[in-house]
């Protein structure tokens, strides 16, 4: 082949790689990006009903109850100003505690009940996810422009 | 020019990673900064009769540090915090977070306490509300009990200086 | 006195490291041979200096020196010496200073293996390495010095992440940073090849071994961190798609690109500048994991340092090296030559194709990974980017270049005839394709990402065995001789496609045909999962040297045969306070019986038990086994070996000519 047919070759393939690799990724970026709310929001109606999404928060102090089963449990996820209740049917994390933060990936109902389908785990006892300090942050922020 | 393309495309995440370490969420000023301290009641360490209330501070600039006896890095800034009580400056409250094993009775016991009261949150609820993500934090509270300034991690000598000696000086003292 | 004389070695590494860089460098641009000769004995210097910084920070640890603010944090006394030991790396600053020891270590193999290089070449290695020595030294003693004291001492230490406590962790981090690092040789010879100008044939046979060896532990590397996931993490997960986790997965994909351009470059004189570019692209990618693990950048799970001037110094630190080295690139490269040309069907072009599927696939991973990290930036929400993404995007990009690895070591230099590899593929094909029908069924059902990736396994080990054969055909002597007489290189590579092939097969079974099940336990009650019946006997109390247990007996049977008992554990550390659940892995032929306790339900002693059968995970460690022992084969090849005599004596012709 002539060099000038060579990086012509050259180019068509990376073209179509890379042509490739775009549709793939904006394809999956489509249905596979997971968003996150915070509790807040999701009472505010800002959340999707249609697909999953991420929320964060504290887990509230007596919340945790567990059905017969042993395997499903209930709680309640708070950014200190709104709640959201949570099912999840599995085995929780180590570091799942009442009054620790949280992170639950899942679907919202139409009876405003969350279906967690993941509770992410964290790695460190003192370690807030910072998605769930974010939720507090904003809620805080938002209870006290109400107060002024 | 494609063999700058590289170089481009380098600088431009250089550029996002530069926005990326500014938004990182340990640095995010807190939304109390100016605003009233949240309002608490809790009992003190050594004392469970008595309590403390951001209240009982009116009238004084403090200093609200968040630590807790089994916070390695909040050792570092003790003997720090000691100067500074010793100095007579400004009183200290050091709210004692999440002291499940009980330690800081005795831990202040042996190495001498800088504060002028050590309310006891063991649940953790106090500091969840005032946004601390890990010990130490310290709020700087001005007479009218308004947040004047938050420093995350501990209190050094440079600290001092650099960030909370001006806000002081801007106070009065 | 002890972690004062560690900084103090700290510190004297450092000025070493600016000896290693500013005058080989400053020399090699002179010609000057005097300064040129102070690279050696200068990086050997380095290297002693870290290495006595690196035992008195574990000398701290195994004496429990809780003066050390670093122990403090980091260290138990209770904790078990061994763990004392490896607690020395477990922090962010201790894994710093073993990175700058790795470093060291590889300039000083550079300088002993390095004898045959034309001294300006070898000087100018050296110094490149000794400046990126330099960054990472300043970073230590600037933002983290391992060595800070804690007045008055601590009574005791925090204790080391319970997660650490595992002997994977042990050697994940020492292999995976031998990869990181060793990409820096690679990085150095392009820095050195680029200000000299002079990229041939010789170059790229000069850095090639090198690379090889970097890859293959950085393969060993990742393998180990990701066995350590699975056991520890009692997720049954081996691979999630982390932050962390695609840091180090980055550049092994720039690495095996670069790997195979290389082979282009060293055996036909092409792509020359891109091999270059590649080189770069390696390293450049292990400083930016370095930089998103370290900084805080991205939160992920097991980011463990999350310090803004730390991260801001590394981001300063990467613009540098990356930015300088690319401007340096674009600068230099179009002094580059081509090589000989080739028709659009050769092993160049297989190889192209390769190196263009490979790119595509570190572009989909490393878009995925920033990709929260730009939407923050624009204020556009928060948002996750998990496994879906990167196997929707991952596994159809690789799709194709699994396929043609099949066929590329068949084909020719220069031209290959289609019909003839055709002809020797045949029936590989068909077997192939029978394999991807048949084999299912013998499992659970036909599953479509499962036929695939047996099509595809079965098609790279038959190339493999297609391949010698070939080679078979001709020469001399019995089996046993012709196979020894094959030149190492062959072997390597061979070994690591057909590790390839393993490590697909174990991943097609695994990813489609384990099954897990999270139960309730009473005591000897049973549950069962894919034919085998798992029977739990209740609990007892466990104390281990620095955590209390609650450990579990599961018996597991099938059709009645006991297989074996496992003795999953629930720990709560004595220093952190931290609950852990250790779960129980043992391999049944090439299954993983799999399990982890939950929570304690009642007073009866009832627990919630998770539940996993993981056929076939064996062979996905074994895969990659075959893909280091391979690399490590590859690397010590005879050639390296015999240009490294022939060209001891003629060192300056050898200057001269190249």
């Amino acid at each position: 082949m002539k060099p000038r047919h060579r990086k012509l070759a050259l180019i068509a393939a990376v073209v179509a790689a890379l042509g490739l690799a775009v549709v793939l990724v904006l394809n999956a970026f489509n249905s596979n990006l997971v968003f996150f709310f915070s509790p807040t929001q999701v009472a505010n109606g800002e959340a999707p009903t249609a697909r999953a999404f991420r929320i964060g928060g504290l887990v509230e102090e007596g919340s945790i109850k567990r059905e017969k089963d042993g395997l499903t449990t209930r709680f309640v996820v708070t950014d200190t100003a709104r709640t959201i209740p949570v099912i999840y049917t599995g085995i929780l994390p180590d570091l799942f505690k009442e009054g620790k933060g949280v992170v639950a990936e899942g679907r919202l109902g139409s009876d405003g009940l969350f279906a967690a389908s993941q509770v992410l785990a964290k790695h460190d006892e003192n370690y807030m996810p910072p998605e769930a300090a974010h939720a507090i942050e904003q809620a805080q922020k938002a209870q006290q422009t109400v107060v002024e | 020019m494609k063999r700058w393309l590289p170089l481009v495309l380098f600088l431009v995440l250089v550029g996002f990673f530069a926005k990326g370490l500014f938004l990182n969420p340990r640095e995010v000023p807190s939304p109390f900064i100016g605003r009233t301290a949240p309002a608490f009641t809790l009992p003190l360490v050594g004392d469970a009769n008595a309590s403390f209330a951001p209240a009982d501070m009116k009238g004084k600039v403090w200093l609200l540090n968040v630590w807790a006896p089994w916070c390695v890095s909040c050792r570092r800034e003790h003997p720090v915090l000691m100067q500074i009580a010793r100095s007579g400056r400004v009183p200290i409250v050091g709210l004692n977070w999440k002291d499940k094993e009980r330690e800081a009775e005795a831990l202040l016991e042996r190495t001498g306490s800088p504060y002028v009261a050590v309310p006891d949150d063991l649940d953790g609820r106090v500091g969840i509300n005032y946004g601390v993500t890990g010990t130490p934090e310290t709020y700087l509270i001005d007479r009218a009990g308004i947040v004047r300034m938050k420093h995350v991690g501990p209190i050094s000598n440079e600290v001092w200086q650099k960030r909370f000696d001006p806000k002081l000086r801007e106070l009065g003292l | 006195m002890i972690p004062e004389l560690g900084h103090f070695a700290l510190i004297v590494a450092l000025l070493l490291a600016l000896t290693q860089a500013i005058l080989p460098l400053y020399g090699a641009q002179r010609g000057d041979f005097t300064l040129m000769a102070v690279a050696r004995p200068a990086a050997q210097g380095q290297f002693v200096f870290v290495l006595l910084a690196f035992v008195c920070l574990a000398w701290s640890f195994l004496n429990n020196d809780f003066s050390v603010l670093n122990v403090a944090k980091n260290s138990f006394s209770q904790l078990p010496e061994i763990y004392r030991l490896t607690a020395t790396w477990g922090s962010h600053e201790g894994s710093l200073l073993l990175w700058v020891l790795i470093l060291a270590f590889w300039s000083t193999a550079v300088s002993v293996f390095s004898r045959h290089l034309p001294e300006d070449m070898a000087a100018r290695v050296i110094g490149v390495m000794g400046l990126i020595s330099v960054g990472f030294l300043a970073f230590l003693l600037i933002t983290s010095n391992p060595f800070e004291r804690l007045l008055p001492a601590a009574m005791d230490g925090n204790d080391m992440n319970p997660l650490l406590q595992d002997w994977g962790m042990i050697i994940h981090p020492p292999m995976l940073y031998m990869g990181y690092v060793g990409f820096a040789v690679a990085f150095a010879f392009a820095i050195a090849a680029l200000l000299s100008g002079k990229m041939d044939v010789a170059w790229a046979r000069w850095s090639r071994p090198w690379t090889t060896v970097a890859w293959a532990f950085l393969t060993l590397g990742i393998v180990l961190g990701s066995w350590w996931a699975y056991r520890e993490l009692g997720w049954g997960g081996w691979w999630f798609w982390d932050p962390t986790e695609n840091a180090s997965f980055m550049p092994w994909i720039a690495g095996t690109a670069l790997i195979h351009s290389l082979a282009v470059t060293e055996k036909r004189g092409a792509f020359k500048a891109w091999t270059v570019l590649l080189a770069l692209t390696a390293f450049s990618l292990s400083l930016l994991g370095t930089f998103l693990v370290r900084s805080g950048v991205l939160s992920s799970v097991h980011a463990f340092a999350t310090d803004p001037a730390r991260g801001a110094f590394i981001l300063g630190f990467l613009a540098v090296v990356i930015g300088g080295s690319l401007a340096l690139y674009a600068w230099r490269a179009p002094k580059m030559v081509t090589g000989s040309g080739f028709t659009w069907f050769s092993r160049e072009s297989l190889l192209l194709a390769n190196n263009v599927i490979l790119i595509a696939a570190l572009g989909s991973v490393l878009l995925g990974t920033l990709y929260p990290l730009f939407m923050d930036a624009m204020g556009l929400g928060k948002i996750s980017v998990g496994p879906p993404y990167f196997n929707a995007v991952f596994v159809p990009l690789m799709a194709p270049a699994l396929f043609l690895m099949g066929i590329g070591p068949l084909a020719r230099w220069k031209e290959a005839s289609l019909p003839d590899i055709a002809t020797r593929m045949k029936w590989a094909l068909g077997v192939a394709v029978a394999v991807a029908i048949l084999l299912p069924l013998t499992l659970d059902g036909f599953k479509p990402w499962a036929s695939l990736g047996f099509f595809l396994a079965a098609w790279i080990a038959l190339a493999v065995l297609v391949a010698f054969a070939d080679r078979l055909k001709h020469g001399q002597g019995g089996l046993l001789q012709k196979l020894s007489a094959l030149p190492r290189g062959f072997w390597g590579m061979q070994l690591a496609h057909f590790g390839i092939a393993v490590g697909v097969a174990g991943i097609a079974v695994v990813a489609n045909y384990a099954t897990e099940r999270d139960v309730r336990m009473d005591v000897n009650s049973y549950a069962e999962l894919d034919g085998y019946t798992f029977t739990f006997r209740g609990t007892t109390g466990h104390d281990g040297p620095n955590y209390r247990a609650v450990r579990g007996t599961v018996e597991v049977s099938k059709n009645g045969k006991l297989m074996a008992t496992l003795h999953p554990e629930k720990r709560v550390y004595n220093a952190s306070g931290m609950a852990m659940t250790e779960a129980a892995v043992r391999p049944v032929v090439f299954s993983d019986l799999y399990v982890a306790m939950g929570e304690q339900l009642d007073e009866q002693g009832a627990w919630t038990v998770r539940l996993f059968h993981k056929p076939f995970i064996n062979w996905l460690w074994l895969g990659a086994l075959l893909m280091v022992v391979g690399g490590f084969m590859a690397a010590a090849d005879k050639r390296y070996r015999i240009a490294l005599r022939r060209s001891e004596v003629p060192k300056h012709v050898a200057a001269q000519g190249a």
